[in-house]
């Protein structure tokens, strides 16, 4: 009789277990880049967990970029999937600080290659000491320029600041503008003003400013605007480039009347789409500035996160470390022609890929990128205040006050 | 209630009535009958939404819900109005609505004058009326894509212009000082068609024997049209004038596919400023931009009580 009663409750335990994984094997995700090299890219590393686990049934939205960004909002605390991909950075802080993601740092800890091959990124998967997502992809920032017009002109690579400003007197000289820019969207003008920050003052002061510690007023950051301005007095940027997106910048560099543009690496799709061969472009890192400075870069990446509501966290935790393997991170990378952050995976044998691999593997430091490493609200005053330098820069000093007074109502 | 118990019994017996109540009330129920389903849309889709956002501007929110679903907005009584009077964006976008607003009344006038020449009888008229008519019919954003491409100083028309009387072509809406002008110019193209069909409608109203009996006075020319032409036209006038003033403060469409609000927030307007703030990618202050909508919405309703009480003064006559 009792012998019986215990294997009847075997029995149905192990049913109830059956029961629990058979419902547990629904994995949905919520993915936001359909175009096409991107959706290969995912789908193929998706199709690759499901072989690895054929219990797990997966299910994928893709959805549109800018729609994504809007319907997470919702589909967070209404409807949560059990991964979504998001930006790491300040654009997860409103999300982590309302509890809407998962605290995946158990993860981090105990999974070997999560813990060992990812030293170089989680400072900004990280917030309140705790891990919040998994980086699956990023790409480098610098300078990509027309290298069949430097060599016309018998311009070399400039490696430090005054080689770029040589550089762009002579462009200017021979009818070229140096570097082309469209800031209708703004966020274009950032990169400038990232590098120049990196290069003059180094990562902790972009740090301290992005988190509101270091005033726009100050002496460090003037002079940032300082060496802003003598690149402009070189010969500078496109006129009217606050009318043009960054793609619409893209028809002087393809024309030859521009010849530089502090670019992510995403642009050089564009610029081959437009007509220009592998020869015709090429990249360099921006130049330094302060002499002996460490080097730090702009590498904004792509993560996914598990929300809180997700229904089922321990596969989408098995997901989430299957994402973060180095043959995993390669093969998917390669197709979208970005870098992996698994710092032990393989990079693409294209050029601006290996360049890139060269320029952010040997970094000092990882930014973001300024509107991802501040508040959104801070960084739209910001990067409206770039622009109107870029236009008047004699209004400079008007400029910093006003975001001195942004900066005290944002992060008070 | 019993019948008994109502007036109608003191009268003769053969008067009471043995109608049910919906019988008799009939006639007062019916208009309320026929108006319930727009009345219970009205209030849910506008009356309701017009108090939420007042309520959600006295709370600073980023529209986000705690994980447990409680609201994560804190209330701060009238401090994004306080935020508001010390907001330099603020005052541009007010400034620019004002523009917005005098300057789109010029299609008023301008719409009376294409309607004055269009008013004849010309082979083909209907065709060049339905031309002239047609910018009002396209979107606003395909108006605003086109003006863009316009005012593009490398390719587009202004710049060709400029160009061939030997000037550098401005870079309309990459300067603060013209863009306003530039995206209400854009605007009044359509707005100006709009006014126009209204009068050309009025036009066909006007009485022909007040014009005659004018003739007759040797009125002509100005004169005509100022004492015998426009007093007839009153009404067109009125509600041209009415849809201008509330086209100008909800400009929208043209901003968001023109400029964004750049250069640097130069050609703001309070609609769109509402959303960005509320609704952009580097927005979600919900509780600013309610307080930005409610700022909005006193200032039209100060215009649309004015054309109402007018409008019901116009009914007593």
């Amino acid at each position: 009789m009792y012998k019986s009663l215990i294997r009847a409750t075997a029995t149905f335990g192990a049913a109830a277990l059956l029961a629990t994984t058979a419902f547990a094997g629904d994995l949905i995700i919520n993915f936001d880049d359909p175009n096409p090299k991107p959706k290969a890219g995912f789908e193929a590393a998706v199709e690759k967990f499901k072989a690895a686990n054929p219990d797990i049934n997966v299910t994928v939205n893709i959805n549109d970029r800018e729609a994504h960004k809007t319907a997470i909002r919702n589909f967070l605390s209404a409807d949560a999937p059990d991964i979504t991909s998001w930006y790491p950075g300040n654009r997860m802080a409103p999300f982590v600080n309302a509890g809407q993601f998962e605290d995946i740092s158990d993860l981090w800890a105990s999974d070997p290659n999560l813990s060992t091959s990812f030293e170089a990124i989680k400072p900004t998967m990280t917030i309140d000491g705790k891990q919040w997502g998994v980086p699956y992809s990023y790409y480098q920032w610098g300078i990509y320029y027309r290298k069949d017009i430097f060599d016309k002109m018998g311009i070399a690579e400039p490696k430090t600041w005054d080689e770029l400003l040589a550089a762009s007197k002579k462009l200017k000289e021979g009818g070229v503008t140096p570097i082309t820019i469209g800031t209708k969207f703004l966020w274009t003008a950032a990169g400038v003003f990232d590098y120049l920050n990196l290069r003059t003052n180094g990562y902790e002061v972009h740090n301290d400013l992005t988190a509101g510690k270091i005033k726009y007023t100050d002496p460090r950051i003037k002079e940032v605007f300082v060496k802003w301005k003598e690149l402009m007095d070189a010969g500078g940027f496109v006129e009217n480039h606050a009318t043009m997106s960054w793609q619409d910048a893209l028809a002087p560099f393809v024309k030859g009347e521009a010849a530089m543009y502090v670019m992510g690496n995403f642009a050089v799709a564009s610029m081959k789409d437009a007509g220009l061969t592998e020869d015709q472009i090429d990249f360099f890192q921006f130049p330094e500035i302060t002499p002996g400075l460490p080097r730090a870069e702009e590498a904004p990446a792509d993560a996914l996160f598990i929300p809180a509501k997700a229904k089922n966290k321990e596969d989408a935790r098995k997901f989430l470390a299957f994402m973060a393997q180095p043959e995993i991170q390669s093969e998917w990378n390669k197709t979208i022609g970005q870098l992996p952050p698994n710092s032990k995976a393989a990079v693409g044998d294209d050029k601006f890929i290996q360049e890139g691999f060269a320029t952010v593997s040997t970094a000092s430091g990882l930014a973001q990128f300024y509107d991802r490493d501040a508040p959104a609200e801070m960084a739209k005053a910001g990067m409206e205040g770039f622009q109107e330098f870029m236009i008047k820069p004699d209004r400079l000093d008007k400029i910093l006050e006003r975001l001195d007074k942004v900066q005290a109502k944002v992060y008070k | 209630m019993s019948v008994t118990a109502l007036p109608e019994t003191s009268v003769p017996g053969s008067m009471v009535d043995n109608r049910s109540w919906y019988q008799r009330n009939r006639l007062r129920v019916a208009p309320w009958l026929f108006l319930a389903p727009a009345i219970i849309f009205f209030t849910i889709y506008v009356i309701a939404p017009i108090f939420q956002s007042i309520w959600t501007s006295f709370f600073e929110w980023n529209g986000l819900n705690n994980a447990d679903g409680t609201s994560s907005a804190k209330w701060i009584g009238l401090g994004n109005y306080v935020e508001l009077l010390d907001d330099e964006d603020f005052y541009t976008s007010l400034y620019n609505n004002v523009l917005w607003l005098v300057l789109y009344l010029l299609a008023v006038p301008a719409g009376l004058f294409i309607a004055l020449f269009l008013n004849q009888t010309v082979t083909g008229m209907r065709i060049y009326k339905s031309l002239f008519f047609f910018p009002f019919v396209i979107s606003q954003v395909v108006v605003g894509l086109i003006f863009s491409w316009f005012y593009n100083p490398n390719f587009g028309i202004v710049g060709e212009v400029w160009r061939f009387f030997g000037a550098a072509p401005p870079s309309i809406l990459g300067d603060e000082d013209l863009v306003t002008y530039g995206i209400i110019f854009a605007g009044l193209w359509p707005q100006i068609a709009y006014c126009m069909i209204l009068y050309l409608t009025g036009l066909n109203n006007v009485s022909p024997d007040q014009v005659e009996a004018g003739r007759l006075d040797h009125a002509k020319g100005w004169k005509m049209l100022w004492y015998v032409i426009l007093p007839q036209l009153k009404p067109a006038t009125f509600i041209a004038v009415v849809v201008t003033v509330i086209g100008a403060l909800r400009s929208f469409d043209m901003i968001a596919i023109m400029t964004q609000g750049g250069p640097y927030g130069s050609s703001n307007v309070l609609s769109y400023y509402m959303f960005e703030q509320a609704l952009s990618e580097f927005g979600f202050r919900m509780g600013y931009g309610s307080a930005i909508a409610t700022v909005l919405f006193f200032i039209m309703l100060f215009f649309i009580s004015y054309f109402l009480w007018s409008m019901y003064q116009d009914e007593k006559r």
